[in-house]
């Protein structure tokens, strides 16, 4: 089944596991987006008939937390934690050099759809501030240098 | 027989500890008398990625193992019994910074392989649970509150108190949560312990079912911590095999099951509830209490709701008696806790210390003092609830109430280590950002008062605050303190007020002279080039924005409209060379 390009047989298959459980909204928006990257409008109003709400319900939930995105992610997705730690330890050096480098800001993806940036409130590895994650490998000790070099091998790796 | 275990939690693999793993496991391939295992955080994050070799019963204890490490260690100390005395991090069973630890919560954390069961009921695992099935219930609670233990999550309640709310909430059904949704900036306590201790925490949970009546747990953890998630499944899966969880536990009529609720990144979940509006499938917005939730929690059922730190602490109460416990720490707080050591220190990590230790013991003693030797200033604890401690009040004793004397609160354990280059109200401002950002927006003054305090940091660190500004803070802290119905919005001003409070002199140099002392915010400095320059291009290369130009052994040049004060420059010169 088919809508608006939107394949929904895993979708299906999500809300028949979940449906009957109790509080089965955030779960099965957060399996959801595991699979399509991010929660597509359709994606939601579909998971709104299903569980018997409506979806302005849904979309209220679903924007109260900061893990669901509504739009298509890059291929890598680069975390940038904002800690207490990371902030004191110079984080917004790396900021600058994102800007510089990717020429996005957190929140956006690149062009190419390689990378988007996120800033993020604590990755829990303050001893090796500042810390990035590129999906789920973890970088710390950062600087401008290291950054660069770092950005570069994701880069060669995709042959640009 | 050699034994090696690596240590695997999130910041040893964040350091590399899978590739040392990998390659110690290509090294070892075939040699039966040399084992390997994987085991949680050892808490000297500082000195990740570690490993522990154990040479026919002697210890020795290695930091900052990297492939080429391990390789070294293998061939000189592993075959040619030499030991690396460099990487070494201690030779015998106690650490030097361990001697002014008292390790209950993390006991077994870098101990054991936290993903076999067998090797925590080996330790004394489960004897807890085992002895509370033996006793009433009454007697579990008395125990419990005997213990004096209290609210490791940051309130400090009594929890043989909140466990008796519960218990005497007469319903067919009840539940236990663990709240395991750690948002604080620069705390990592309870990440650790479900990393590397899983079972302590399930422990806990079933002692607290078989106290308040209730067969039925939830574990609400941060979806930002996926090996949290995954060690806490494995450890429920191997107790569900053991019939630890589940039916007529340890052949008692008492039955438990737990599940994981995994969060979705809302700093407001950690109020309890909130938590269980999320778990219900909601927004995590905090309700009006009363109701309490012992009388009326998750789905209407009466609900005991504990930290991740509490719940671990209890199994060993109940093995070693409320007198073990209570004799450890002060009159009013009891035992141990635990705190993330992080920001301007030698050796940030995690440390398990006796309640009533002076600050400076923990920050000096433990924790080695501050990195490059600079000057202490503050240290801010409790996180977005919490406060700075100036460097007068370092004698301070670290219990519930002389931490709140100051202004500050024990909160759920984070310190951060703020040194000279630390500018107070660039800590205040970002804080309020936090919770700014984090606020729920349910109580108005929560919404927009921080909103507001958030405006007036921001014009105060670009140079454009007016005298009139440090009133208006105080002013509007107090308003939120008051107004708002829970404890984030009734906590968010203290980074504020504290700051004010032992840092005035910082605010008016920020107002009055356009100054920051500390040389962070940006609109208030300039960077520039002194004669001190030998022309070695470091910080033309560091220079994302290519302001800085200038020949081999000439004198470099910042051009200032392209300057954008990031500060790698500052950073990279290794002659002084740069002010700001």
């Amino acid at each position: 089944m088919q809508k608006k390009g939107i394949d929904l047989t895993v979708l299906n298959q999500l809300i028949g596991e979940y449906k009957d459980n109790k509080g089965a909204l955030i779960p099965l928006l957060q399996k959801a987006q595991e699979h399509y990257g991010y929660l597509p409008e359709l994606v939601m109003s579909e998971v709104a008939k299903a569980l018997n709400m409506s979806s302005a319900d849904v979309y209220g939930v679903a924007t109260f937390y900061k893990q669901f995105r509504f739009n298509p992610m890059g291929k890598y997705v680069i975390k940038v934690c904002h800690g207490t730690a990371c902030h004191v330890a110079g984080v917004n050096i790396l900021d600058t050099m994102f800007d510089q480098v990717l020429k996005i800001k957190a929140g956006e993806t690149t062009e190419d759809g390689l990378f988007t940036i996120l800033s993020v409130a604590c990755l829990g590895c303050c001893s090796l501030a500042p810390v990035i994650m590129i999906n789920d490998e973890t970088y710390g000790h950062l600087n401008t240098d290291k950054l660069v070099k770092i950005i570069d091998s994701y880069r060669a790796k995709e042959g640009k | 027989m050699v034994k090696i275990k690596v240590g695997t939690a999130t910041c040893g693999n964040a350091a590399g500890a899978q590739k040392t793993l990998e390659k110690l496991e290509t090294l070892i391939q075939g040699q039966s008398d040399i084992s390997l295992s994987q085991t949680g955080c050892i808490g000297l994050c500082y000195r990740e990625p570690i490993i522990e070799l154990e040479i026919n019963g002697t210890k020795f204890l290695y930091g900052d193992v990297d492939e080429t490490n391990a390789e070294k260690i293998y061939k000189t100390h592993i075959k040619d019994n030499k030991p690396i005395t460099e990487l070494l991090i201690n030779q015998s069973n106690q650490h030097y910074s361990f001697e002014k630890q008292n390790r209950i919560v993390l006991k077994n954390a870098g101990v054991i392989n936290p993903e076999i069961i067998e090797e925590y009921i080996a330790v004394g695992g489960y004897e807890g649970l085992k002895k509370a099935l033996q006793i009433t219930k009454e007697e579990v609670i008395a125990t419990v509150k005997d213990s004096g233990l209290r609210g490791r999550g940051g309130a400090g309640f009594s929890t043989g108190m909140k466990w008796e709310f519960a218990k005497n909430s007469v319903n067919d059904k009840k539940y236990v949560i663990c709240n395991a949704d750690e948002g604080d900036p620069g705390a990592f306590m309870d990440r650790s312990v479900l990393e590397g201790d899983p079972h302590s925490v399930i422990e806990g949970m079933m002692i607290c079912g078989y106290a308040i009546g209730a067969n039925e747990g939830y574990i609400y953890c941060r979806a930002e911590y996926p090996l949290a998630i995954a060690r806490l499944k494995n450890a429920i899966a191997q107790a569900e095999k053991k019939g630890i969880v589940g039916k007529n536990i340890f052949g008692s009529t008492f039955c438990f099951d737990i599940h994981i609720k995994e969060g979705a990144g809302a700093f407001v979940c950690g109020e309890e509830t909130a938590l269980m509006g999320s778990i219900e499938g909601k927004r995590g917005m905090p309700r009006l209490r009363p109701p309490f939730p012992a009388v009326s929690g998750l789905w209407a059922k009466p609900t005991n709701i504990n930290n991740v730190e509490t719940l671990a602490s209890v199994g060993w109460i109940l093995s070693n008696g409320a007198c073990a416990y209570n004799k450890i720490g002060t009159e009013k707080s009891k035992g141990t806790k635990v705190f993330a050591l992080a920001g301007k220190i030698k050796n940030g990590g995690l440390v398990e210390v006796e309640m009533g230790i002076p600050l400076k013991e923990v920050i000096f003693g433990i924790g080695g003092g501050i990195k490059n030797d600079k000057k202490f200033k503050a240290v801010q604890m409790g996180g977005p609830s919490g406060g700075c401690i100036p460097a007068s009040l370092i004698d301070t004793p670290v219990d519930y109430e002389s931490i709140t004397a100051t202004g500050a609160i024990v909160g759920s354990g984070g310190m951060v280590v703020l040194d000279e280059d630390s500018c107070m109200v660039d800590v205040a401002r970002y804080f309020v950002n936090f919770t700014q950002t984090e606020s729920c927006g349910k109580c108005t003054f929560c919404r927009i008062g921080t909103k507001r305090m958030l405006e007036i940091l921001t014009r105060i660190t670009e140079g454009k605050g007016v005298e009139e500004d440090i009133d208006s803070l105080i002013d509007l802290a107090n308003k939120v303190k008051d107004s708002s119905l829970c404890g984030l919005g009734q906590t968010a001003p203290n980074p504020i007020l504290t700051t004010i409070k032992y840092f005035k002199d910082e605010y008016i140099a920020h107002i009055r002279d356009k100054k920051c002392p500390a040389g962070v915010c940006k609109e208030l400095i300039t960077f520039n080039i002194t004669d001190a320059c030998i022309g070695c291009t470091a910080c033309k290369k560091a220079c994302p924005t290519k302001a800085i130009s200038g020949e081999v052994k000439k004198l470099h040049v910042i051009d200032q409209s392209l300057c954008v004060k990031c500060g790698a420059c500052y950073n990279t010169c290794k002659f002084k060379a740069i002010t700001k």
